[in-house]
């Protein structure tokens, strides 16, 4: 063996060689099975895609760093059951390009949070986190409600994501802006739209209480809101699932 | 510097820079609606600088013939400079993020400065800006002593080492304009990315073709290592960043992987980011400054043999130990832990082989804080990777997944082995670099030392302690059978903690202030002299190796 490498130590091809076959060999076995064998996700049919509006909500929370403090992902530890409800399924980050899992939990796990707070509560928290939780050490985002939501490229971000297999349809990608407008505008006559094309549990509301201007508040709190809430399939028994 | 380059590679050099800002300028008009646009104009100003200083060194003499007799370490010299300048932003910046804890109004009110935007920036500059233009600098030295032939070009080494700066401006930049793939330690979004791989396949290039001229018939340990670093870098780097941008004029993409599938990618990319990047590439390091500075032979080379291909091997099993417990298949799960666990003995020999080499020089690790340096940094090695190993076994992993015992492991890696081997290996290369007995002051050497070894130990012990404690709370139940503790509770109990991790960062920073002055210092006032001839003889290091004869 010592001898083999003797040789192999004055081929500077072959040590290249050697080491790329030798490093390929874990990511191919743990990796490619993922993606064929079919039991890794879940077989959902309720689950619901992310509307203009939540997606630009999440953009915000991927720019802002929310994931290096908050996990989107429920162990299967009691304790994480107890605190922050049912334990995570594969198929809930299903559409998720990339997933927020989290690695560190400097605030509470979020993969929950959908409905469980008050917009006000949201719009309270994000503007001043110690006003509502005095020991918070989350950063205020008070910019948010007052910034526009840039939203005249949110078809070019569906279609991006349909391309990685998330399936948005034509009239989705279509009416995405006005979708998203439509969205935080319920007396307006955008609102059906996205009644129809994303269902009936679509939250339409107001979402920053401020009418008439859509703000990156509005987009964040919507997201929030969705969060766990895509799909009631983590909250049925798991004999329902493996049916 | 221009005068060093021949007049072919200062053509070459301004072709590259024309078709640089061509991109640039691309990239500001496609872009003008969005921070990507900014980003144009940053690329624009880099090639404009660098077509500026190209045109103004153009008409100087040619280098003479005479140059292929010298090793060329004009970019080592420029790498250090720029790695001590990456050390000293990257760890302000880390200690100013851990004084968020304390104090989270302490940014300003802006959203560059928030939290969630800067982190990125203090572990982009301190593990690439830092770590990253270390390994550059430092592979190219060893590369040409080990090999004893003179890098092939004058111009590749450049562009690989400014190419890869611009690459960490561009990132560091981003974040706080609030671009970023959300992907732990591979946040630069894809244009980033894609420049990444140019610079990193010429760095690559570089190693073969100055192999393909070596005088010496082996491949020294130390370039084993720094190879394995190159390649499966490339290797992480290209598949983890595969991503579909939402048009070319926006700086945003969305991953080509999602949730589960998507989650192993990155850990397998994020585990193995410490593996070959902060490991394997600062085990070159080791391999090479350790034995110099020693002046003694490895211990053993099986030992390095048996540890080099375990770590290439094992490392990239090991990244699915993020993900206990969640929604990721089982099976993958006990794989890397099981893994993590075999793990522990390449580490072990690496580490044990470097402070057996230490045998019959423990005056010199008494007398000599650079060569100290280097001895703590290899039992800090050892260390963290026995708490990995730990921290991987599914039921510790409960405990400590998601609290700051994870962030006090990984500093124990970064601050105790990555950092300090590489103080040991410039102060090692700073002095023989720049034609200096040594370096400017050894007492200010020796007061980094303890700056840093004080720094990194209150840092550790700090989360620790609050890791174990976090931990803990999250999961006590009282005597009614539920839970005990708020989530606010254990974020109150955390407040000393996060006070003493900020002081340990901050001696941290001060130690590598220090060590900053030290070396401009040396600099400074460097007495000239010609460069280092391609000696006959081999390297010591290399010639003291006991090399197994053909048929053993």
């Amino acid at each position: 063996m010592f001898g083999l490498h003797y040789r192999l130590e004055r081929k500077a091809i072959g040590l290249m060689l050697a080491i790329i076959g030798v490093a390929s060999i874990g990511g191919i076995v743990e990796i490619v099975p993922l993606f064929t064998i079919r039991q890794t996700v879940e077989d959902v049919p309720d689950m619901r895609l992310y509307t203009p509006l939540e997606l630009a909500g999440r953009n915000i929370y991927i720019r802002e760093g929310c994931y290096a403090c908050h996990s989107q992902m429920i162990r299967t530890l009691r304790d994480e059951v107890e605190r922050y409800g049912p334990y995570s399924l594969a198929v809930e980050s299903k559409y998720d390009h990339p997933m927020l899992w989290g690695s560190k939990r400097t605030g509470p796990d979020l993969a929950r949070i959908g409905g469980k707070y008050s917009d006000e509560w949201h719009v309270a928290h994000l503007n001043n986190p110690r006003q509502v939780v005095a020991q918070s050490v989350m950063p205020a985002y008070r910019w948010l409600a007052g910034t526009a939501l840039r939203s005249d490229d949110l078809g070019l971000h569906l279609k991006a994501l349909r391309r990685v297999g998330v399936p948005y349809s034509d009239e989705m990608i279509a009416n995405a802006q006005s979708d998203a407008y439509g969205q935080a505008a319920p007396e307006t006559p955008f609102a059906e739209g996205v009644v129809k094309r994303y269902g009936q549990a679509t939250n339409v509301r107001d979402f920053d209480g401020v009418r008439d201007v859509l703000t990156e508040m509005d987009a964040l709190v919507a997201y929030l809101q969705i969060l766990g809430r895509l799909t009631d399939a983590a909250h049925k028994p798991v004999a329902a699932l493996e049916r | 510097m221009i005068g060093q380059l021949t007049k072919n590679e200062r053509q070459i050099a301004l072709i590259i820079l024309l078709a640089l800002a061509v991109c640039g300028l691309a990239m500001a008009v496609a872009g003008r609606e969005d921070p990507f646009g900014a980003h144009g104009t940053l690329v624009i100003l880099a090639a404009l600088a660098g077509i500026f200083f190209v045109i103004a060194g153009y008409y100087l003499p040619e280098p003479s013939e005479e140059r292929h007799y010298h090793y060329y370490d004009d970019p080592t010299k420029a790498g250090i400079v720029l790695a001590m300048g990456w050390a000293v932003i990257g760890l302000f910046v880390g200690d100013w993020v851990a004084w968020l804890f304390v104090f989270p109004e302490f940014n300003f009110d802006a959203g560059w400065s928030s939290f969630g935007r800067i982190r990125p920036v203090h572990t982009t500059a301190v593990i690439f800006g830092f770590g990253g233009n270390a390994l550059i600098a430092t592979s190219l030295h060893v590369l040409q002593r080990t090999s004893r032939a003179r890098l092939p070009d004058q111009l590749s080494p450049w562009f690989v080492l400014l190419g890869y700066n611009l690459f960490c401006v561009v990132s560091v930049t981003g974040y706080m304009m609030g671009i970023t793939q959300s992907k732990e330690y591979a946040e630069p979004e894809w244009y980033a990315d894609i420049w990444l791989v140019i610079v990193w396949v010429t760095y690559f290039v570089i190693y073969l073709r100055t192999l393909a001229r070596r005088k010496e018939p082996h491949i020294y340990v130390a370039n084993w290592y720094y190879m394995a670093f190159i390649l499966v870098v490339a290797v992480l780097h290209i598949v983890n960043n595969l991503a579909v941008p939402v048009s070319l004029g926006h700086a945003k993409s969305y991953s080509s992987f999602s949730g589960v599938q998507d989650a192993m990618t990155q850990w397998w990319y994020g585990h193995n980011a410490v593996a070959f990047f902060l490991t394997a590439g600062f085990l070159g390091m080791m391999y090479y400054y350790l034995p110099k500075r020693a002046d003694r032979p490895i211990f053993s080379y099986r030992m390095s043999i048996i540890s080099f291909w375990g770590i290439t091997f094992l490392y990239m099993w090991a990244g699915s130990h993020h993900l206990h417990y969640t929604a990721l298949p089982h099976w993958v799960q006990t794989l890397g832990m099981t893994f993590s666990v075999m793990l522990l003995v390449p580490s072990w020999a690496s580490a044990a082989n470097a402070l057996l080499t230490l045998n019959g020089a423990w005056d010199k690790v008494r007398d000599d804080a650079t060569l100290r340096f280097m001895m703590v940094a290899a039992v800090f090695y050892g260390l963290s990777t026995f708490e990995g190993s730990f921290l991987a076994v599914r039921p510790v992993n409960s405990l400590s997944h998601y609290t700051d015992w994870t962030v006090g492991h990984v500093h124990a890696g970064a601050l105790g082995w990555v950092a300090l081997i590489t103080f040991g290996a410039i102060y090692a290369s700073v002095p023989w670099l720049w034609k200096r007995e040594s370096m400017y002051s050894a007492r200010l050497v020796e007061v980094h030392f303890w700056f840093a070894v004080a720094g990194t130990i209150i840092y550790v012990f700090a989360m620790w302690n609050s890791g174990i404690i976090q931990g803990l709370m999250w999961r006590t139940y009282n005597e009614n059978g539920t839970l005990a503790y708020s989530f606010v509770d254990s974020l109150v109990a955390m407040r000393p903690y996060y006070i003493a991790r900020a002081i340990g960062g901050l001696f941290f920073l001060i130690g590598a202030v220090v060590g900053s002055y030290n070396i401009w210092m040396t600099i400074r006032t460097a007495s000239r002299k010609t460069s280092e001839t391609i000696a006959e003889r081999p390297d010591p290091v290399i010639a003291g190796t006991p090399v197994l004869q053909p048929g053993e």
